[in-house]
C-alpha cells in the first residue's frame, strides 16, 4: 500500500475519534440553555468530521494512482535508508531531549550541548572551532533575548 | 486617500521604522540565500521578535521587509548555485543560471533586483488603488458573506493545487480546521478536543505549527540529503560588473511592464500566489517572444530572467489584497502575517482601513521602501552576503534547528510547545513525503477559528443553517466554492475518459 493511502488510513482514523468526540461525547457538559441554540460547541466540529471521513475515503479507496516516483529535488520515502536517516534521527532525540532539559538545566548550558552536539552529529570533529562558535552564538543570542527583546529566559541550572 | 497615504508616510518614516525595514530586508535576504530556507520559515523564526516588538506597525513592517528580502535572497541563490530556496524562485533559474555560468553573474543579479524592484512598486501602486475599493465592498458583507468568502478562498487554495493534488489538499485543509478547534474558542468558553491536557486549553500555537510545517521538515529534508544543501560550490566568488547597459534596460522594460500587471492580479487570487505567477510569467514571455528571442531562454535570456522576477514580487504584493482588505490570506506566507498580527491584537478585515489607517498605510510605504532597500543598499552588498552559501552545513544544521525551537519557545515559554514541535514536525515531513501539500493545513488552521465564529454568528442570526439559501450573495459564493472544488477532478476524468477512448479505437 502506498505511503499517501496508509497516510489517508491515519486521518480516517482520527476522524472517526474526533467525530466520536463531537457526537456523542462533547455535548454531555452543555449547559441547558446552551441547547436550544441553534449552534452548539459541536455543530462545526460535526461538519469537519463528516467532511473529514469523506475526503480520507475518497483518498483511501480512491482508484487512480497518482504519480510513482517522487518528483526531482524530492526524497523517495521507500529508500529512506539510503539517506543520512540516522543522522536525522539522532537529531530529532536531540531536540526531545533538549526540551526536556531546557528547563531544569538552564539555557546556556543546555543550547550549548545542543548546538555542539547536533554539528558532531552532523560530523563536525574539528573542536577547537565548534566550541567556541556554539560558546558565542549561545550568549549572542540569550543576550539578544533577554536584553534586547526584554523575554526570560533561565541561563542557569536549577542549582545556581 | 491622501489623508492615509500622508498619516502612512509620517508613520514609516521614523528613524525605528526606516531601521526595521532595512534590518529586516537585510535578513531576509541573508537567509533567504540559504537553500532550503523560504521565506514562510524565516517569518516563522522572525515572528516572536516582531511581537516582543508590540507596536502592530512597526512589527508588520519588519516582517513585509523580511518577506521582500527573503524572495531577493531566494533568487539570488538560484542564479548563483542553481539552488532555488522557494519554488517561486525556480523559474528564475532558468534563465539566470546560466547566465552566472557565462560570468555575467553580477548582470543577472542587476536584472533581477531592478525586475523585482519594478515588479514590487508596480505591485504597490496597484494595491494602493484596489485595496480600498474592495475594502469599501467588503465592508457591505455580513458574517454569513464572510462565511462562505472564506470558504471559498479554502476551496480555491485546495484547487490550485494541481491535478490528482486537489483531495491531498482538500485533506489538509480539514486537517488544519481541525487542529484549529483544539482549546477554547471565542463563542464557546469550554476547552474541546483538549483530552485532558492542560497545555493544549488555550489551543496550539500557530507559530509552532508554521515551525512544524515548514521550517522543520525542510531541515530534516536537509540532513537527509546532503546535495539539498549543496553549498560553496559554484562562483561566487567572480560576481562583478553589475551593470547593464541602455539597450538591455530597453530590451526587459517591457516585459517588466506586463509581468508586472499580470503578477499582481495572480497574487491577488487565494492559493495562486508568486509561484504560479513566476512560471505563468515566463512561459508568457517565452511564447509571445520573437523567434530568435524565444530561442535563448533558457540559455541566459535576460528577458527570462526579468519576467519571473516582476511576476514573482508583484503576486507577493498582490497577495496582501486579500490579507489587508478581507483578512482572508491566500497563501502560507499571508497566512503567517494574518497569524502575527491577530498575536498583535489586530484583526485584519475592511474594518482595518477605518480603525486602523495608519497600520494599513504604513504597510503599502514599507513595501516601496523595502523594494528601495533592496535597490540601493543589497545589490551592492551581495558579494558579501553571498559569503553566507560558504558557511558548512555541519554548522548550519544545528542552528536552523535551534532557532526553530527557539521560535516555538520564547512565545509561550513551555517546554511542551518544543515537544509538540518534534512531533508535528516529523508528521508533517511523512505527509512530505507523500506529496501532501502543507500550506493548506495551516491557512485551515487560522482561518478555523474566523470561520467557525462566522458560521457560528450567522446561524444564531438566522436560527438555523437558513442562511445558506435565505441570502443570494451567501448562495452564489458558497456555489462558486463547490464549482472550485469539484471542477479539477471533472475535467481530469473527462481527460481521462478521452484518452481512454482514443486508446480503445485504436
Amino acid at each position: 500500500m502506498a505511503l499517501e493511502r496508509w497516510i489517508a488510513l491515519v486521518f480516517v482514523t482520527v476522524c472517526l475519534i474526533y467525530g466520536y468526540t463531537a457526537f456523542f461525547t462533547m455535548d454531555a457538559s452543555l449547559a441547558p440553555f446552551m441547547r436550544r441554540n441553534p449552534v452548539w460547541p459541536s455543530t462545526f466540529p460535526k461538519i469537519l468530521a463528516v467532511m473529514g471521513l469523506i475526503t480520507g475515503l475518497i483518498i483511501l479507496f480512491g482508484g487512480k494512482k497518482t504519480a510513482d516516483g517522487p518528483k526531482e529535488g524530492e526524497i523517495d520515502y521507500r529508500r529512506l535508508l539510503h539517506y543520512n536517516f540516522g543522522q536525522a534521527l539522532s537529531l530529532l532525540v536531540l531536540m526531545v531531549v533538549y526540551a526536556l532539559a531546557l528547563r531544569p538545566m538552564g539555557f546556556l548550558l543546555s543550547s550549548l550541548i545542543f548546538l555542539s552536539l547536533g554539528s558532531y552529529i552532523l560530523g563536525e570533529r574539528k573542536l577547537h572551532i565548534l566550541v567556541p562558535v556554539s560558546l558565542v552564538a549561545v550568549f549572542g543570542i540569550w543576550y539578544l533575548v533577554q536584553e534586547v527583546l526584554g523575554i526570560f529566559l533561565r541561563p542557569w541550572p536549577w542549582f545556581i | 486617500m491622501l489623508e492615509g497615504l500622508i498619516e502612512g508616510l509620517v508613520t514609516a518614516f521614523t528613524f525605528t521604522n526606516i531601521l526595521m525595514v532595512i534590518g529586516g530586508v537585510l535578513i531576509g535576504t541573508f537567509i533567504g540565500m540559504l537553500p532550503g530556507l523560504g521565506p514562510m520559515s524565516i517569518i516563522a523564526i522572525m515572528i516572536p521578535v516582531a511581537i516582543s516588538i508590540g507596536d502592530p506597525s512597526t512589527a508588520l513592517i519588519l516582517l513585509a521587509g523580511v518577506y521582500y528580502g527573503a524572495i531577493f535572497g531566494g533568487s539570488t541563490s538560484s542564479i548563483l548555485i542553481n539552488a532555488p530556496g522557494v519554488a517561486s524562485t525556480v523559474a528564475t533559474s532558468f534563465d539566470g543560471y546560466p547566465l552566472a555560468r557565462q560570468g555575467k553573474a553580477g548582470k543577472a543579479l542587476t536584472v533581477a533586483a531592478v525586475s523585482s524592484f519594478a515588479g514590487g512598486t508596480i505591485g504597490a501602486v496597484l494595491l494602493m488603488i484596489f485595496a480600498p475599493m474592495l475594502a469599501t465592498v467588503a465592508l457591505l458583507f455580513h458574517s454569513t458573506e464572510y462565511f462562505a468568502l472564506m470558504v471559498v478562498g479554502l476551496s480555491a487554495i485546495a484547487a490550485f493545487a494541481g491535478t490528482g493534488q486537489v483531495s491531498k489538499a482538500i485533506m489538509m485543509t480539514i486537517l488544519g480546521l481541525m487542529l484549529g478547534t483544539v482549546g477554547e474558542a471565542a463563542l464557546f468558553p469550554a476547552p474541546r478536543f483538549t483530552f485532558g491536557v492542560q497545555d493544549l486549553q488555550s489551543g496550539l500555537s500557530f507559530i509552532t505549527l508554521a515551525m512544524a510545517m515548514f521550517a522543520l521538515p525542510e531541515a530534516i529534508y536537509l540532513v537527509l540529503d546532503p546535495n539539498r544543501s549543496k553549498t560553496g560550490s559554484g562562483g561566487t566568488s567572480e560576481i562583478k560588473d553589475l551593470r547593464i547597459t541602455k539597450a538591455e534596460a530597453k530590451e526587459i522594460a517591457p516585459v517588466v511592464g506586463r509581468q508586472s500587471l499580470q503578477g499582481f492580479f495572480i497574487g491577488v487570487l487565494p492559493g495562486a500566489g508568486a509561484t504560479i505567477a513566476s512560471f505563468l510569467g515566463y512561459a508568457v514571455e517565452r511564447n509571445i517572444a520573437r523567434k530568435e528571442d524565444r530561442d535563448k531562454f533558457g540559455k541566459g535570456a535576460l528577458k527570462g530572467l526579468a519576467a519571473p522576477e516582476s511576476a514573482n514580487n508583484a503576486a507577493c504584493t498582490g497577495s496582501f489584497v486579500p490579507l489587508l482588505t478581507l483578512g482572508i490570506p491566500g497563501s502560507g506566507t499571508t497566512a503567517i502575517l494574518l497569524g502575527a498580527l491577530i498575536a498583535l491584537n489586530v484583526s485584519p478585515g475592511p474594518r482595518l482601513m477605518v480603525d486602523n489607517p495608519n497600520i494599513f498605510w504604513s504597510v503599502i510605504i514599507s513595501m516601496y521602501l523595502g523594494n528601495l532597500v533592496l535597490l540601493i543598499l543589497n545589490l551592492p552588498l551581495i558579494p558579501y552576503i553571498a559569503k553566507i552559501l560558504a558557511v558548512p552545513r555541519n554548522y548550519l544544521i544545528p542552528f536552523i534547528l535551534f532557532f526553530t525551537m527557539m521560535g516555538a519557545y520564547i512565545g509561550q515559554n513551555n517546554a511542551t510547545e518544543l515537544l509538540l514541535l518534534v512531533g508535528l514536525g516529523v508528521a508533517a515531513t511523512i505527509l512530505r513525503f507523500a506529496n501532501f501539500p502543507l500550506a493548506p493545513a495551516l491557512i485551515g488552521f487560522i482561518l478555523g477559528r474566523m470561520l467557525e465564529d462566522n458560521f457560528a454568528r450567522s446561524m444564531q442570526l438566522y436560527d438555523g443553517i437558513g442562511f445558506v439559501w435565505e441570502r443570494p450573495m451567501t448562495t452564489g459564493l458558497l456555489f462558486l466554492a463547490i464549482v472550485l472544488v469539484i471542477l479539477p477532478s471533472w475535467r481530469a476524468r473527462l481527460a481521462r475518459i478521452r484518452a481512454r477512448g482514443i486508446a480503445d479505437g485504436d
